[in-house]
């Protein structure tokens, strides 16, 4: 038999949650609790497990998609009654009914159509009034009385029993934020309810009354908003990133210093290595030369793998280095670190660095990795860019910026070559390193990846 | 499972001096009798009050806790799918559950908080009562005076309150039972946690504090919530306390003995710190990952109560498939019961609200419950059988 599962509150009383991604596919055998997807609520990401033990017959929303709670979101195909509800399971869809298996107040089908209050078996005259006007909202006179005086007095005396239509919380929130005029939206939710397509459809012009437009934009000249302006809630990764960035930005005094460095020895060595047969197999780049360079530098300069903690009043030396890595994942940014990095070897950094660039890009980084990093690296060369002033890992003292590698006119040997250069741009937290330390560390890196033979006279 | 022969033991003549006020807990170390690694180091003072415990009854104890690990996670399950509206998780802290709960006797009286779901299994609360509260189909979960266990209080640390009224009464009956109260670290900033201490203390009433420091009071680390150890707070009420190794469950057992035998004896009351941490989120509606350090975790997962027991059974060669086996099954048996329980549990009706609030008629509310029935019944839908309205 064919079970669904509609999606239930996952936290307590949310409407809604997005699913993030599918961990199974149409036509998988599942078993009873096997994670099957992961969805992001207002409050958290959580793996959703399965209800029952079956085969997958149907994934009806896609990734990325934000889903009503009580709305199927899979279907199995069950044998008999096995590792199922008996006779709580999940009625068919479109039923209106409450469903026994979810609790919590979001679970009623919003969209079932049905009317939240029954009618009464008797006549019941006082629900008349309500049930009729309301989705016959009055929409050209208040419109006119709007349009062209300031102080709105007058819709209240020209209909006085005008009553504002039904929509819950969150839509009057979208509408406010979209700048509609709810009384001018007609609701296709059950009773006349407001629902955010409804909102959605009015702002994006619909088939509605010019006049009921016009109450819609603030502005006269051009209505249709969503055509000219994206609006996406502030949630998730972004919301994290912008709340370090700030925090980072607001607490940690930033100095930045830039260096520009002839790095053609290093591109030579890095040529040999990729040629060289203990280096078969691994997947070197100059991130892995300049990440192995920081290390050794940050040797001499340990300060710059430091914590000012604010709440103890003490300043945190770490004695080992877990690396942050900055990465573009598909949710955004993200900083996976690599833990003891200052204990790796080159192979071991290289296979650390590749794994860690993997995960994050799959976006299966886990909070481990993303927690106690101690100092970071952002590769802002990848995308052609030469310097700029890098925001610091919240926690950490130094981050350096590396540039793309160009092969620029330079001094060499004194005359003008034609040499492979990068600029180096290294933030640190001024708090708890002083420009002397912050540019000893800097030269250093600089000077290692200038010539690789410096390493010698370092360790 | 239940309440066993395990929570005689430790008689007076066989535990070590035990009278009031013998210690304070002030400046001693946190008492341990497992390692991490699973070693079973001597105490001076505790290994006396486990020195009976057989090695069929450590099995026990390790079946209890993996067993209860299993309730909290397909209970977690069963929230992810829409059956449980809320659950509060209890990983991590299986031995301070297992390790006190064992301890007590049938007619010692417990009131716990609402993550002492391990506690209400070792006392015999049935499945799916214990589910009931969390799925919305009850105010409240089941008869105290079967399991004498009340049930969970969500209101922080208003239990102890009940508690401490409890053990006063059991000095008016004359009786040598005891009582016994859960709560938290948060909760000992309470003022209700406060007063029952000042009561417990002034008329030495037969009540076990038994704290869980979790670490964690939802977002709120416990280092801002007492510059001290949360047992040395004992010492301003004149309450004997002991810090113990909250996920090593010898060392709680011991340490919830001793302090049942003071409070059998006229000793009065004691406070219990075991030391353990939440390792899941709050509730299932938490993120812990927004407030919590990752490497917290992992240093707790490498305390871990269940895999240190496990490490015991091992060095004692009592780890055999056979026990293994034994356990799995039943963790698997009380998994299904659970899962069946919540899923078939019958929907509670309208009319059910009239029935739980006083045990003899009342006029008034027969007169509510008579216009009720027929409000219902003006549906259409006699009795409100079907009623979704007063359904939930």
């Amino acid at each position: 038999m064919i079970k669904e599962f509609r999606l239930p509150d996952l936290g307590e009383g949310l409407t809604e949650s997005e699913i993030l991604s599918w961990k199974v596919a149409v036509g998988d055998t599942v078993a009873l609790n096997q994670v099957i997807a992961e969805v992001e609520t207002a409050k958290a990401v959580v793996e959703l497990p399965s209800p029952f033990a079956g085969v997958i017959t149907a994934l009806h929303e896609q990734p990325g998609t934000v889903v009503e709670v009580g709305k199927p979101i899979v279907s199995f195909e069950v044998e008999g009654d096995d590792g199922g509800p008996s006779t709580g399971g999940p009625a068919p869809a479109g039923t209106g009914k409450r469903e026994p298996n979810l609790v919590g107040y979001g679970a009623v089908v919003e969209s079932s159509g049905r009317p939240a209050r029954r009618a009464r078996a008797f006549a019941a005259p006082v629900a008349e009034p309500v049930e009729t006007t309301a989705p016959a909202a009055p929409v050209v006179e208040p419109v006119e009385t709007r349009a062209t005086a300031a102080p709105v007095v007058e819709p209240v005396e020209t209909r006085a029993t005008a009553e504002r239509p039904r929509s819950t919380p969150p839509v009057r929130k979208l509408a406010k934020d979209l700048g509609v005029e709810l009384m001018a939206v007609t609701g296709t939710g059950a009773g006349g309810l407001i629902t955010r397509d409804d909102v959605r459809n009015f702002v994006g012009g619909g088939d509605l009354p010019a006049a009921a437009r016009a109450l819609a934009g603030a502005g006269e000249g051009t209505r249709t908003a969503g055509e000219r302006e994206t609006r996406t809630p502030i949630k998730g990764v972004r919301k994290l990133t912008a709340a370090a960035m700030v925090s980072s930005a607001f607490t940690a005094p930033h100095a930045t210093e830039f260096l520009t460095v002839d790095v053609t020895p290093t591109m030579e060595l890095l040529a040999r290595l990729k040629a060289s047969r203990a280096f078969e197999g691994f997947k070197l780049t100059p991130l892995t030369l300049v990440a192995k360079a920081l290390l050794i530098a940050l040797r001499r300069q340990p300060s710059l793998n430091s914590r000012w903690d604010e709440a103890s009043q003490e300043i945190v030396q770490f004695n080992y280095v877990n690396l942050g890595i900055a990465a573009a994942t598909p949710r955004g940014l993200t900083v996976p670190n690599i833990k003891d990095a200052d204990r790796l070897s080159l192979t071991e950094l290289s296979t650390a660095l590749t794994a860690l660039t993997e995960t994050a890009r799959a976006g299966k980084t886990s909070p481990a990795e993303l927690s106690g990093g101690t100092i970071s690296i952002t590769n802002i060369g990848v995308f052609g860019i030469d310097a700029g002033t890098p925001i610091l890992n919240p926690g950490e003292a130094a981050i350096l910026a590396m540039g793309a590698v160009r092969k620029m006119p330079w001094e060499y040997k004194d005359e003008v070559a034609l040499r492979q250069v990068m600029t180096l741009s290294l933030s640190f937290d001024h708090r708890l390193v002083d420009g002397e330390q912050g540019s000893r560390f800097l030269a250093d890196i600089g000077a290692i990846l200038a010539d690789p033979g410096m390493v010698l006279a370092m360790v | 499972m239940f309440t066993d022969e395990l929570g005689q033991g430790g008689n007076a003549a066989g535990g070590p001096d035990n009278s009031a006020g013998h210690h304070s807990g002030t400046g001693e170390s946190l008492v341990q009798l497992i390692t991490p690694g699973g070693e079973r180091v001597s105490h001076p003072q505790y290994d006396a009050w486990v020195r009976e415990v057989t090695d069929e009854q450590l099995g026990s104890l390790y079946e209890d806790m993996v067993v209860i690990r299993r309730i909290d996670t397909e209970a977690t399950a069963l929230q992810r799918q829409g059956e449980l509206g809320l659950w509060p998780p209890l990983l991590g802290q299986e031995a301070s559950q297992v390790g006190s709960a064992r301890a007590l006797r049938d007619d010692d009286f417990v009131f716990s908080s609402y993550r002492e779901n391990g506690v209400a299994y070792c006392r015999g609360v049935d499945l799916a009562d214990i589910l009931k509260v969390w799925r919305g189909n009850a105010s409240s979960g089941w008869d105290p005076y079967t399991v004498n266990m009340a049930t969970p209080q969500i209101i922080i640390g208003a239990q102890t309150l009940h508690a401490t009224g409890y053990a006063m009464g059991i000095q008016n009956d004359g009786a040598d039972s005891v009582a016994v109260t859960y709560f938290g670290d948060g909760a000992t900033s309470e003022g209700d946690v406060n007063e029952a201490m000042v009561f417990a203390a002034s008329f030495q009433s037969p009540v076990i504090f038994f704290c869980q420091n979790n670490h964690w009071a939802i977002s709120e680390p416990v280092r801002l919530q007492s510059h001290i150890r949360i047992a040395d707070r004992a010492a301003g009420f004149g309450i004997p306390s002991v810090q113990v190794d909250g996920n090593d469950v010898l060392a709680v057992m011991a340490a919830t003995r001793e302090a049942i035998e003071r409070a059998r004896h006229g000793g009065g009351p004691t406070f219990i710190e075991a030391v353990t941490y939440r390792m899941g989120p709050h509730t299932t509606a938490d993120d812990p990952t927004r407030y919590r350090d990752a490497n917290e975790l992992e240093d707790w997962a490498a305390k871990d109560p269940i895999a240190r027991v496990k490490g015991l059974l091992e060095r004692k060669g009592l780890l055999t498939e056979q026990l293994e086996a034994q356990v799995a099954a039943k963790a698997d048996a009380v998994a299904r019961e659970l899962r069946a329980g919540c899923i078939n549990m019958p929907d509670p009706q309208p009319l059910d609200i009239f029935k739980h609030v006083y045990s003899t008629p009342n006029s008034w509310l027969d007169r509510q419950e008579d216009h009720y029935s027929r409000y219902l019944a003006s549906f259409g839908d006699p009795a409100g059988a079907n009623s979704e309205e007063g359904a939930r």
